[in-house]
């Protein structure tokens, strides 16, 4: 009810302002000379501190590579730590240009709270994990299980549905955050932890002994996550959805960070086009012809970013799954530059 | 007859002094004492031998990243060591929380005599600590002036925001407090109704809510040029909110001051703010210093409360920091390190506090 008023003010008030306002985000953001990135307050992998302060992680470089293409510097970028309740008042209230933290796209959200989403930056789905001595190597044998989750989550009616729909039964401990529920399971009092299972990958490192635990095969399921506009200007919508899909382009063209420059002199017209040595794509979007040249060269491509991030080489240790290209038969796939 | 002359006493039975008579006269003294004393301390050292050997022996104070905690059983306080400037400074600018560290010395010297009876300049200090101190380190915290860089207010983190959050909330919270206090009791229907309006008001509302509401409520309803600091929206949140019950503990004071101090007063030939200033309010202040300090230790807790909002004070970022996957389970030295931080600044006030009253004691105290 509570959210209710605040986006039914939120959309009067955005009304009121709609001119002043929403008129331009990216001119308000070249003015500034910083963009305002919406991000976690710390969420392995994602949006979270390094030792040094510096926010790392998928979410806040798809921020920097935005900043890039937008002022041509990935640097340039104030990231904005918000919860998950205020992330979509941030947004519509205009505090933040963007919206980069583990957002799932459903339908409830792209209609009715004022906001587009711009694309897929990261293919999740909710699992389940399980210790290895209980003997379970499908969710389907999870009858009568005790399960720990976050509270006040999707994830709770996720459970909901799946069980209902497999005739299983279950008890549920609900806890306040993620990591709660990660110590409630590692102390036994659950059986099972479900959570999105890049999440489910990053507590694992965090159990007492992360090898006695599994994470089962089934997927029960599907959480897009990606950056978040507001509704209403079409033009920075364009920039940061055509952004996300200038990183995902440059892998698909075996285009790198370090092989950027040389790729500038390619005969592939596909890749001119992406480095803006051709064509005037980046005048169609408002921004210099090197826009998508300044975000692959300072951010690096989807796969860079995403094994810097959460690949297999990181703590968290993710495979691309799901997030590989369409080509390797996974689910990116951007449209061409051209 | 011979004077009489008293023999030497003789010393105490060895059974009652030192240790042992001690521990006779105070643990042991009945048989039902000696089983609750012996149960106790059972409990007590096999409590502590364990605590103890986690925080001190068995803890890792040296090495290099995780693998250098795996092996150990105890606590792993090189994360805390390899997190403590974010801690402290959040993501100031590395190459300046120099100005940060000065800011504080100069808290630390303008407020730090004040523990110290005999300290010279007492007076002058405290002036310059509630007047030019904030503005100086306003200056240097923020920049942007006098050749400092800029560091926007989104920046500001850790201890640091933590300080500066119940820096500001402690100086504007008590005047507020005094005045609003004052209103509450006034004969003028206006202010008094507004005063009590507006305590009821603040004090009716969680902090939660409030702060909520200065975060995403309120830039709704400005228009988008006028969009002033998350900060600021924040600490005049928490300064409201703390304002409303610091009047209703001078409140109290107030209404302590027998009704002879008043007309005393007033027969001195004092105006209603001399009668205020020379009589009723130092006597009242004095009466109330606990429930004072009561109030600023809450509102230094409470400054934990801006995580709902994403400033990132101390709390959150252990909190964060936690959740870093290179790091093994560290959650209870980061919950352990936020406790002791909040610890000794709590326990500094209530010292003072305690201090405070003991010198101004005047007779009155039971």
């Amino acid at each position: 009810m509570k959210r209710a008023i605040t986006i039914a003010t939120g959309v009067a008030t955005a009304a009121l302002f709609a001119t002043s306002a929403y008129a331009g985000t990216l001119q308000e953001v070249q003015k500034r000379g910083t963009l305002s990135c919406g991000v976690s307050t710390g969420l392995p992998g994602f949006s979270e501190l390094d030792s040094h302060g510096n926010m790392t992680g998928l979410d806040a470089d798809v921020c920097r590579a935005v900043a890039a293409a937008v002022l041509g510097d990935a640097s340039k970028v104030s990231f904005k730590p918000l919860t998950a309740k205020e992330r979509f008042t941030a947004l519509s209230s205009g505090e933040i240009d963007m919206l980069s933290r583990n957002t799932t796209w459903t339908l409830t959200r792209d209609t009715s709270l004022g906001l587009n989403f711009t694309g897929v930056s990261y293919y999740d789905g909710q699992g389940f994990m399980v210790k290895k001595d209980l003997g379970v190597n499908s969710a389907k044998d999870l009858d009568g299980a005790t399960v720990c989750l976050q509270a006040g989550t999707t994830t709770e009616l996720n459970v909901s549905d799946y069980f209902r729909e497999h005739g299983m039964k279950y008890t549920l401990v609900a806890v306040e955050t993620s990591s709660a529920s990660r110590s409630a399971f590692d102390s036994g009092r659950c059986d099972v932890l479900t959570t999105d299972r890049s999440q489910l990958a990053a507590l694992r490192t965090k159990m007492a002994d992360p090898s006695s635990v599994v994470v089962l095969p089934e997927i029960i399921s599907k959480e897009p996550l990606g950056p978040v506009v507001r509704q209403g200007d079409d033009q920075w919508f364009n920039i940061v959805k055509w952004t996300l899909y200038a990183l995902i382009n440059a892998e698909e063209m075996g285009v790198t960070s370090a092989t950027e420059d040389a790729a500038k002199t390619d005969n592939n017209p596909g890749i001119k086009r992406l480095v803006g040595t051709e064509g005037d794509m980046g005048t169609k979007l408002g921004l210099s012809a090197d826009w998508a040249y300044n975000a692959i060269k300072q951010v690096g491509n989807y796969s860079e970013v995403f094994e810097r991030n959460v690949g297999v080489n990181t703590p968290v240790g993710l495979a691309r799954g799901q997030n590989a290209l369409w080509t390797d038969g996974g689910l990116q796939y951007a449209p061409p530059v051209r | 007859m011979s004077d009489f002359k008293a023999l030497p006493d003789l010393p105490a039975p060895t059974s009652s002094t030192g240790l042992a008579g001690w521990f006779r006269s105070n643990l042991f003294s009945t048989p039902i004492n000696s089983v609750v004393s012996v149960i106790s301390i059972y409990f007590i050292v096999s409590f502590l031998i364990p605590v103890l050997d986690w925080a001190f022996v068995s803890a890792v104070w040296t090495g290099e990243g995780n693998a250098a905690c795996e092996q150990a059983s105890g606590a792993c306080w090189i994360f805390i060591e390899d997190r403590i400037s974010i801690f402290s400074y959040g993501i100031y600018p590395a190459d300046q929380t120099w100005r940060l560290d000065i800011a504080f010395a100069l808290l630390a010297v303008s407020f730090g005599p004040q523990f110290f009876d005999k300290f010279p300049f007492k007076m002058p200090l405290a002036i310059f600590s509630l007047t030019a101190f904030p503005l100086i380190s306003f200056y240097l915290i923020s920049g942007g002036a006098f050749g400092l860089e800029y560091v926007p207010t989104e920046r500001w983190g850790g201890l640091s925001l933590t300080l500066i959050l119940a820096f500001v909330g402690i100086v504007a919270a008590l005047p507020i407090g005094v005045v609003v206090a004052l209103g509450r009791r006034s004969e003028m229907p206006v202010i008094r109704s507004v005063c009590i309006g507006f305590i009821e008001l603040w004090r009716g509302i969680p902090l939660i809510s409030v702060l909520f509401m200065s975060s995403v409520m309120l830039p709704l309803f400005l228009p988008e040029g006028m969009n002033f600091d998350k900060l600021l929206r924040a600490l005049i949140g928490i300064t409201m909110f703390q304002s409303a019950y610091m009047a209703e503990v001078i409140r109290g004071g107030l209404q302590a001051i027998p009704r002879g101090q008043y007309e005393a007063a007033s027969a001195m030939g004092l105006g209603y703010w001399g009668q205020m200033r020379l009589v009723v309010l130092p006597q009242a202040l004095k009466l109330v210093i606990p429930g004072i300090v009561n109030t600023f230790i809450a509102l230094f807790k409470d400054t934990t409360l801006v995580l709902i909002i994403g400033l990132l004070d101390v709390l959150a970022l252990v909190q964060s920091a936690i959740e870093d996957p290179a790091w093994g389970a560290v959650e209870t030295e980061g919950y352990v390190f936020a406790a002791f931080c909040f610890w000794v600044f709590c326990f500094s006030m209530s010292r003072y506090s305690q201090k405070l009253e003991r010198k101004l004691h005047t007779g009155h105290k039971r």
